[in-house]
């Protein structure tokens, strides 16, 4: 019974989290919404026996990266109202064909299945504990490689964002005077 | 006594990328399309982790990171090309920007 209201509760805040997301008006409502969903799955993380990477989701993404959706969304100003004429022809139509199709995709697996929810393989009797130690005893011994990539990755990730929004005419401005 | 099983925890990734992939297609302003990025991006976290569980291994919870760090790389350049953008056609919609036809 715990399980399920383990599991039940923060699902509900995740869904509820993400229908804000694409639903509300104010841009600022909608990152509260992303908010929500982020610190939600990090319970759902939780109860999956993942402490380390829901611990790293608050840090990162309820953390880092919504206070940099914040930061923009009060640069660019959160009084204009979303532009709801339509510019491309007939995309209320492709969009509509395109659920439909995947809806059908979806419900034809579904139906064709059986409605057997059984996976292939059965779940493993054991369970192990996402601690920081066996993380990185997996992360600096077998994923060396891709980690090394991946911090190429970030420096090149800082580096285009500064150059993006790095004004060169003022500072050249500057230099003249 | 209903039991949680991995089932349960893979159709709330489903759902959860479809309403992000619906919300991608529906949305106009560039800085909620992003929102749904992430939302996509953290219902692939949500079966990695789950498959983590259900396997045994934690190599999937490794994987996480790396999709953690996409992530982030990719809200940092997308903000900086949608603050660079607005501030010389003083608009955030996608449909409105023709500049990016080269």
């Amino acid at each position: 019974m715990l399980d399920l209201i383990l599991f039940a509760i923060p699902a509900l805040f995740v869904l509820a989290g993400a229908l804000i997301v694409i639903f509300a008006k104010n841009p600022v409502h909608n990152s509260m919404g992303l908010v929500l969903t982020l610190a939600s799955l990090a319970v759902v993380y939780i109860t999956l026996n993942a402490t380390f990477v829901a611990m790293v989701q608050m840090l990162v993404y309820a953390g880092a990266v919504m206070t940099l959706f914040l930061f923009v969304i009060m640069m660019i100003g959160v009084d204009k109202a979303e532009q709801t004429k339509e510019e491309i022809k007939g995309q209320t139509f492709l969009v509509l064909g395109t659920l439909i199709l995947l809806g059908s995709l979806l419900t034809y697996v579904v139906i064709n299945s059986g409605f057997k929810w059984d996976l292939w393989f059965p779940a493993v009797e054991y369970s192990i504990e996402g601690t920081p130690n066996l993380i990185a005893s997996t992360l600096f011994t077998g994923w060396v490689f891709p980690f090394e990539v991946i911090s190429i990755l970030l420096i090149v990730a800082a580096t285009a964002a500064i150059a993006l929004a790095y004004d060169t005419k003022t500072v050249r401005k500057d230099d003249d005077d | 006594m209903i039991e949680v099983t991995t089932d349960w925890y893979l159709t709330l990734a489903a759902l959860l990328f479809s309403i992000g992939f619906i919300g991608m297609m529906v949305r106009r302003n560039a800085l909620i399309m992003f929102m749904c990025i992430e939302l996509m991006l953290n219902a692939v976290n949500l079966t990695f982790i789950t498959a983590s569980k259900h396997f045994g291994t934690i190599d999937a919870q490794v994987a996480v990171f790396f999709v953690l760090v996409v992530a982030a790389a990719e809200v940092v350049v997308g903000l900086a090309i949608i603050v660079s953008i607005f501030k010389k056609q003083e608009t955030a919609s996608v449909d409105i920007l023709r500049s990016s036809k080269g």
